[in-house]
């Protein structure tokens, strides 16, 4: 296995760092295991272009030594669609967060995943707007402190990965920082993946979320991701707990294949 | 099978809408994303049927704002792309406007005026996105915008507007009106199409720096590097460096850039501003006009010769950047000037400001979508 020097030196923009992620945040976690799946299946970075939108989650592919396009607000699967259907041979990943995926970009995000494009999106949900210093998101879960609810909040939070299933996506898979070798894995099958595939990261921001939350030691914050998750095996056993693990894994008929085929019979 | 024969005839009667459809397809667009909207669906609905028959690609986005970010991502892929919408949807984009002007990525939007403000007047003609067009996004930014006044124009300006767009990598915005959109007159496509693209990057990978323009030439824009290609560019909306990395807190950087990105487009309007003139040899007064409304401006200048009024016309197809030095040339040489538009007074304004008092303005402004008649114009010549 590729040491972390090795990774680093192979695919990371030296000039980028230091990096500008808090200690503690769970995005430097979801970039290892997000390189490591792409050196796995030795995919070519010159042919890949990484996609992001706006926060914490989406300065990740800043640091990556690839093509990149940091977005609008919420609007990267937009972008992404387009750099996707303009050239169907790119392997194209999207980063991005709970605001921006499911605030913001909530209309893209369901109607990426209703064309069913050939995106790898990961989507790293810590149930805050850390980049603008903590404010509710649509994850944020209820009774939860923010900035935005400092009396908890009362809204009721969106299932990200349960979004992108009923919305029909072909590959689901949602796992936590503290499962990173699965995470590798599921990111892995997503990458492969032709359709549109959607991995939902639970991750944590110390600074704005859990520290408003009264939780300030790193080790409690690990270990809730661990105790308040169950795997989807043992879900029916766990209801309060949040289901993680390959959620869905269908063949369905992909956007950029449909429309070369439809061309195929069209042009003249 | 090559355009010109998908086409058909060189002689067509067609309408507006479709002659965009056309112009854009001669450009050499391959990529279309759009959202339909009164009175531009008919371009959608053109490029939906045409743009599979050469292997481009259409594709219906959600809204406008993944609309235009969808032709931002293709453009970057090396297509010529294009979106087209109106008032309402021409709103939404303003956002990603902003982002295609500061990453310096070429694409054509093209906005078929209706009334407004709000859903206001779907299927009636308006010139009230004048100021839109020039400053609807946020911060301080120069753009392109060109204004058919026929069919043909349409035609023509839908080519130019890519041809400029690729020049000087920037979003150009076709400015047109329900009734050019929606009329229906004679076009000539031509037989040679001049086509400007892109000047795409060529050296020492290790010496590459995204947005470092005047590499090999003395320009001040950037070469272009299309996703896939081994070059690695980062492209943001962030105030960014040459390597393209975000610096957002030093004001030097964000100066340097801005001003860069403002002075390609005002350092070259003789090249890019077009307008059509007419008698404006010892004029005592002049109209001028745009669009749609440009056509009773002449109408009535030709009218008005016949009554032996020494009286100009100046139809400006190219609205922004706006030529103030031309204008104010102008003004030094008439008694009055009459600005012919279809909005409650836009480019009266500009006028205005380059004239400086040297003359008379006057306005004849004509809204709800009734496109002003000769007599209105002729009334303020008096």
């Amino acid at each position: 296995m590729i040491s972390n020097k090795e990774l680093h030196d192979k695919y990371i923009k030296k000039a980028m760092m230091p990096s500008i992620l808090c200690a503690g945040c769970g995005n430097g976690t979801v970039l290892n295991a997000t390189l490591r799946a792409i050196d796995v299946l030795d995919m070519d970075l010159d042919n890949m272009v990484f996609v992001s939108g706006i926060g914490c989650s989406s300065r990740l592919n800043a640091y990556i030594n690839a093509d990149a396009l940091h977005a609008t607000h919420g609007r990267a699967l937009a972008f992404a669609t387009g750099i996707k259907a303009g050239n169907p041979k790119l392997d194209v990943v999207v980063f991005t967060g709970d605001g921006d995926c499911a605030g913001i970009g909530g209309n893209h995000f369901i109607h990426a995943i209703r064309r069913n494009i050939g995106l790898t999106v990961i989507a790293i949900n810590n149930y805050t707007y850390g980049m603008t210093g903590g404010q509710m998101s649509p994850t944020t879960p209820q009774k939860s402190i923010s900035t935005t609810s400092p009396y908890g909040a009362i809204d009721h939070p969106f299932d990200l990965a349960e979004l992108a299933k009923a919305a029909g996506a072909p590959y689901v898979a949602r796992w936590t920082i503290a499962h990173p070798l699965q995470l590798q894995r599921a990111i892995k099958k997503g990458l492969k993946n032709n359709g549109f595939s959607f991995i939902e990261v639970l991750s944590p921001c110390p600074t704005s979320f859990w520290r408003r939350n009264k939780v300030r030691n790193f080790e409690t914050i690990y270990n809730w991701y661990k105790e308040n998750t169950v795997t989807i095996k043992k879900a029916k056993e766990h209801p309060d707990k949040i289901p993680i693990g390959e959620l869905k894994n269908i063949d369905k008929d992909e956007w950029t294949d449909l429309w070369k085929s439809l061309v195929s019979e069209v042009r003249i | 099978m090559d355009i010109n024969t998908i086409l058909g005839p060189r002689e067509q009667f067609i309408q507006g809408d479709t002659a965009c459809v056309y112009g854009a397809l001669l450009a050499g667009c391959s990529f279309f994303a759009g959202y339909p909207i009164t009175p531009a669906t008919e371009i959608s609905e053109g490029m939906s049927r045409l743009l599979p028959k050469i292997g481009g690609t259409y594709i219906q986005m959600e809204d406008e704002i993944a609309s235009l970010g969808a032709i931002i991502g293709a453009s970057w892929t090396g297509k010529k792309t294009m979106t087209a919408t109106s008032g309402p949807g021409f709103s939404l984009m303003q956002e990603n406007l902003g982002y295609a002007l500061m990453t310096e990525t070429p694409c054509v939007i093209v906005n078929v005026q209706r009334g407004g403000p709000s859903t206001g007047q779907p299927t009636r003609a308006s010139q009230g996105d004048v100021m839109q067009a020039r400053y609807g996004s946020h911060g301080d930014y120069e753009i392109i915008v060109l204004s058919p006044s026929s069919v043909q124009e349409m035609l023509d300006l839908t080519i130019r507007a890519f041809n400029l767009s690729e020049k000087y990598r920037v979003p150009v915005i076709l400015l047109a009106d329900e009734s050019i959109g929606h009329m229906r007159e004679k076009i000539t496509i031509p037989e040679h199409t001049l086509i400007i693209n892109r000047t795409l990057v060529d050296i020492d990978y290790t010496e590459y720096k995204p947005f470092r323009a005047g590499y090999l030439h003395a320009t001040k824009i950037p070469e272009f590097d299309t996703f896939g290609s081994k070059y690695n560019t980062y492209v943001t909306g962030l105030t960014h460096n040459k390597d393209g990395f975000p610096v957002t807190g030093d004001w030097k950087v964000h100066s340097d850039l801005i001003k860069r990105l403002s002075r390609k487009i005002t350092d070259n309007i003789d090249d890019i501003c077009e307008m059509d003139c007419r008698f404006l040899n010892y004029a005592e007064s002049v109209i001028i006009s745009y669009g749609i409304s440009a056509r009773p401006a002449l109408s009535a200048v030709e009218m008005a010769r016949t009554m032996e009024k020494n009286v100009a016309y100046i139809n400006l197809k190219t609205i922004w950047p706006f030529n103030y030095e031309f204008i104010s040339e102008v003004s030094k040489q008439v008694d009055k000037i009459v600005v012919v538009e279809m909005n409650m007074g836009q480019i009266y304004h500009c006028v205005k400001e380059a004239v400086e008092g040297r003359c008379d303005v006057e306005l004849v402004s004509s809204l709800g979508g009734r496109v002003p008649t000769p007599k209105d114009i002729l009334e303020v010549l008096k």
